[in-house]
């Protein structure tokens, strides 16, 4: 089982099923067409540009919705080894030979899920680019949709090859996507060039520590693909063991740089304030769920074995990722550099549950599990906290994104934005009550209750309990920035009613309008915010159902 | 009957709504609309409710939200909840009444009575809710509204003072619940099911004595925080001064009794040997507080002292009487318990109304500043406050009165398996503490009550105070008059409590 079949047979046997790949073949020759469709238009036409983008990623959408609705108990695979000589003449049945399949990309729930996830916030990412966007649309569009078939590629993986590809497929866009954020000058020394520089060198020495362990994984397993490195792991004794779980550490290595995990955290800030501000919501959305997506295939499927051992040097690095992203958020007096400290720790919470090795007193890290669908209940809510994530994120840096033409970005240019901008600040206050996990933003409630429910099932109370510290110490940078949005404007008053008639200042103080694409943007991910905070099913679902 | 809790639930909500639809003038008396609406529909279930099984739940309604989380939509009452719902109704309505005017005023109204629905959809929520997880999400829905109140509406005096107690208030009391939620879970992890209902009628069983002391002291932690328990009361002074008065009277009157409630029903109910286990203890936090409470109110009798702090204090006092009640773990115990829960909302809410009444006519509520010879000034005011003075102190006849008599009861012959001893010697301590109660309060009333108006010493001048106006007359007698009433006739409240307490009791003999 562990020798792969030679490479004449995989050849001639493997047939390739377009239609599981739909999605990501749309997405794919949507970055060409729009990479050409660029060259033919002026510069107004360009413009039109995001337009057209978010028509293929409703496309993409549509197919995986499609594809979702249509899924059955056994997922579409491709790309398959053909099933071993011996066995293909048994009246073995069809279905259950094509479950143990090995097979390099898998529609299963999980990555129609994160494929959903990662083409609509795609989606609200196009759709929030403020005003004075100046980012060449061409190419901006073109590498954004680049990146993202490296997202859809990644969450379908199912072996070492095609993940790392595809991983690289989502960060090498995402390098240059870095680069068009604003240019520093004295006063803001940090200049996306820099970022994108920075982004750059961290990444690539991630990945080398990451491909380190990849090539552990294939000398002691015999084979890149998660099912049977899983059935090779179990087997594991002695020197070799010690040498997968080496390689394991190393995997984790660099799936913890991709979800900002401390310590791989230090590119976060400076990336995501020298990024575009679509851009690092970008990163903390798509690029994140992506990496979680690897981290859970490579831990959960392949190292599932060693998850026991493997388990609590997980939840030591959520307990740290957490507390400290936390407590610098505290700090942080830019909108931008404190929702990156914040998504660093809301990594730690997602961290949480991959830790939990047991549920309610029963090893199910044991058990063998053949594919994505059934990774047990405590990555179920992993993949429920990056659901609900994603939309309340996604709201937070759609508001911060509009609103980025109008000022520097400090918090304090939020201060009394309700009365001027009542749409802009009620929802961002309710995303970010969403994000403290506090009512009325239920949908965060619930996305916490997800994570705690994990860890007190799997007998984790120590983590739980530091994770409840955490989620207090959040609230206060969230309710503040929320409380600062009603406050009292800060805009000099005395000057205001020494004045008699300042029509002037009134006409400078009344807003310039806010794009139509941003506004749906915001309203897009309010409405589903608050159809989530109604009813999560969709979200708690997805890896329970079947 | 469940159509009436939901409608409970639903008046406020479509409140909310009708705010943001109406135009901004109307914002305080569609507040007021909706709050009276609220109450009347909270006094129909009296007629429906089923006397003769007060301790079985009654008007459930059950039906599935997010079957991941085994969380279900599932209400009801039964005679434990019904008075403090009533409470409840009552409060919200009152205060949306008094706040019609003064909102129609403001510009910020409609934010305003919104924070006001909210808080009253939470608060009715918590006292509906027939499972954990429900419970959990009621309890925190009322801490962004009474935050936003704090923060936005309170106190003006030091700008930087709200808002840090508004701070301490919200970050206090989500650690309390973020912990009890850890409980929750854990009750669930060992027993299966957060159903309420279910878990009473087990008693604890299916949970080991160290899984339910765990339990108890997660659940208790965030009820304790509520409540609020001594040493975690630090919060409750600083929001209760900075608070703008509806804000302190509905968190005074009910936001504190969600924790005790949930220490009876949950702690008491659902975890009886955690509960056993930690009794004497919680008996001892609950005595420090009353003798703490008391002294912290005589100590604010002086010059700067404050009369809302003090009433804040005094809460901790009597929340003292009340966690002393329940620690006995006896059935009249618990009653008193209840009945001191219940009286407290009324006579505190008195007294945090007349504390606005001060500040609103004074600008201060210093209790040196507001001068003396308040009969003299404004005599139905005056009256008003003895009224609530003596009220609170414990004049048998009144309200006051009976909580606090059988929670020592209690104590003298507490639960079996319970330290007779180390309850009696609580009991000493609360005497004493009864004691300091009457102290301060007639301390207060001798301060701002009787004595000359500045008027007649020539170089003391008082400023004016009008007597009571009508709008106040009409919000703050009916407490007064249920005071009285539940002060004559205890049977109204123990009538309903005693057999839900009786039957939640089980578990712990």
């Amino acid at each position: 089982m562990t020798s792969s079949a030679s490479p004449g047979v995989l050849g001639a046997a493997q047939s390739i099923d377009y239609v599981a790949l739909l999605p990501v073949l749309i997405v794919a020759g949507g970055a060409l067409a729009v990479l050409v469709a660029d060259l033919f238009l002026d510069q107004k036409g360009k413009r039109l540009l995001s337009w057209g983008t978010a028509v293929i990623l409703l496309a993409a959408l549509a197919a995986d919705i499609g594809l979702w609705v249509t899924r059955t108990a056994v997922p579409r695979q491709t790309f398959c080894l053909p099933a071993p000589t011996g066995s293909t003449g048994s009246s073995g049945s069809n279905a259950a030979q094509q479950a143990t399949a090995l097979c390099s990309f898998s529609a299963d729930n999980f990555s129609l899920a994160l494929q959903i996830l990662a083409i609509g916030a795609t989606l609200l990412v196009v759709l929030m680019a403020p005003r004075d966007f100046r980012a060449p649309f061409g190419e901006y569009h073109f590498l954004v949709l680049c990146s993202l078939t490296g997202a859809l590629v990644l969450v379908a993986a199912r072996d070492f090859i095609t993940l790392t590809v595809a991983l690289e497929t989502l960060s090498l866009p995402a390098f240059a996507l870095v680069g068009f954020g604003r240019h520093g000058n004295q006063d803001a020394p940090g200049t996306s060039g820099e970022a994108a520089l920075k982004f750059f060198l961290m990444s690539i020495a991630s990945t080398a520590i990451m491909l380190f362990g990849i090539s552990l994984v294939y000398g002691t397993s015999g084979s890149v693909y998660f099912g049977a490195v899983q059935r090779a792991a179990a087997q594991l004794s002695g020197y070799q063991g010690t040498v997968f779980a080496v390689a394991a550490v190393l995997t984790l290595a660099g799936f913890a740089f991709k979800v900002s995990a401390v310590p791989f955290h230090f590119w976060t800030p400076e990336v995501y304030s020298g990024a575009p501000v679509p851009i690092a919501a970008y990163l903390s959305v798509v690029s994140k769920s992506a990496g979680f997506a690897g981290l859970i295939l490579a831990f959960d499927l392949a190292f599932r074995s060693y998850l026991h051992d493997l388990g609590v040097l997980i939840a030591v690095l959520a307990a740290v990722t957490m507390t400290v992203g936390n407590l610098i958020a505290l700090r942080q007096r830019q909108a931008v550099r404190l929702l990156a400290w914040s998504t660093v720790a809301q990594a730690g919470y997602i961290l949480v549950p991959l830790a939990v090795t047991q549920w309610n007193g029963t090893h199910f890290t044991l058990n063998t599990v053949v594919g994505a669908n059934s990774l047990g209940p405590a990555v179920a809510a992993s993949v429920a906290y990056l659901i609900l994530y994603a939309v309340m994120n996604l709201g937070a840096f759609a508001v911060v994104s509009a609103l980025s033409s109008e000022g520097d970005g400090d918090l304090t240019q939020y201060q009394g934005i309700s009365r001027r901008r009542p749409r802009a600040a009620f929802p961002l206050a309710f995303f970010l009550l969403c994000l403290a996990g506090l009512p009325p933003g239920v949908m965060g409630l619930f996305a916490k209750v997800a994570v705690f429910k994990a860890a007190v099932s799997g007998d984790m109370v120590w983590l739980a309990v530091i994770m409840a510290v955490n989620v207090v110490i959040a609230l206060y940078y969230y309710l503040r920035w929320a409380a600062l949005l009603f406050a009292q404007p800060a805009a000099a008053p005395a000057e205001a009613t020494a004045v008699p008639a300042p029509t002037s200042t009134l006409a400078t103080a009344r807003p310039v309008s806010i794009p139509l694409a941003p506004r749906l943007a915001v309203g897009l991910a309010l409405a589903l915010a608050v159809v989530l905070s109604v009813y999560p099913n969709p979200a708690l679902d997805v890896l329970n159902l079947h | 009957m469940d159509a009436i809790l939901i409608l409970l639930l639903a008046l406020p909500a479509a409140g909310i709504i009708g705010l943001y639809l109406a135009p901004r003038e109307l914002a305080g008396r569609i507040g007021a609309g909706v709050g009276a609406l609220t109450f009347l529909a909270s006094l129909v279930l009296l007629p429906l409710f089923d006397y003769k099984h007060p301790g079985v739940m009654q008007g459930q309604l059950n039906v599935s939200w997010v079957p991941d989380f085994d969380l279900r939509f599932h209400v009801g009452i039964d005679g434990l909840s019904l008075p403090l719902l009533l409470l409840t109704t009552l409060l919200s309505a009152l205060c949306l009444l008094y706040d019609a005017k003064k909102t129609a005023r403001d510009g910020s109204g409609r934010a305003y009575t919104a924070l006001l629905l909210l808080l009253e959809i939470g608060m009715i929520g918590t006292f509906v809710s027939l499972d954990l997880l429900l419970f959990f999400i009621f309890f925190e829905i009322v801490l962004f509204p009474m935050y936003g109140l704090i923060s936005r509406w309170g106190a003006e005096s030091p700008a930087g003072a709200r808002q840090r107690a508004a701070t301490k208030f919200i970050l206090y009391t989500l650690l309390g619940s973020a912990v009890m939620l850890l409980g929750f879970l854990l009750i669930h992890a060992k027993t299966g099911t957060f159903d309420m209902t279910v878990l009473d009628a087990r008693h604890g069983a299916g949970m080991t004595s160290s899984v339910q002391a765990a339990a108890f002291l997660l659940v208790g932690l965030g009820f304790a925080v509520k409540t609020p328990m001594w040493p975690l009361h630090t919060w409750l002074p600083d929001a209760h001064t900075s608070a703008p008065t509806s804000g302190s009277v509905l968190l005074a009157g009910v936001l504190l009794k969600m924790g005790t409630y949930g220490f009876i029903r949950i702690g008491i109910g659902m975890v009886p040997l955690g509960a056993h286990r930690f009794a004497l203890a919680l008996g001892a936090f609950g005595v420090v507080g009353i003798v703490y409470g008391a002294l912290a109110c005589l100590a604010q009798i002086r010059q700067g002292g404050d009369f809302k702090r003090l009433v804040a204090y005094s809460s901790i006092g009597h929340m003292g009487f009340v966690l002393l009640g329940i620690a006995t773990l006896t059935s009249v115990g618990i009653d008193g318990a209840v009945f001191a829960s219940v009286a407290h909302g009324l006579i505190t809410g008195l007294l945090f109304f007349l504390a606005g009444g001060f500040k609103e006519r004074l600008g201060t509520t210093d209790l040196f500043t507001l001068g003396r010879g308040l009969y003299e000034r404004a005599r139905r005011y005056g009256v008003l406050l003895v009224f609530a003075a003596v009220a609170s102190l414990g004049l048998p006849g009144l309200a006051g009165f009976w909580g606090e008599a059988y929670a020592m009861i209690g104590a003298v012959d507490p639960a079996s398996g319970l330290s007779s001893l180390g309850f009696h010697i609580l009991l000493v301590g609360a005497g004493l503490g009864m004691v300091l109660t009457a102290a301060y309060l007639l301390s207060v009333v001798r301060r701002v009550c009787m004595g000359v108006p500045g008027d007649a010493v020539p170089d003391l001048h008082y400023p004016p105070m009008t007597d009571l106006t009508p709008r106040e007359l009409v919000t703050w007698t009916p407490l007064a008059g249920l005071t009285l009433a539940a002060g004559l006739w205890p049977a109204l409240v123990l009538a309903l409590a005693h057999p839900a307490v009786q039957h939640l009791l089980q578990g712990a003999r």
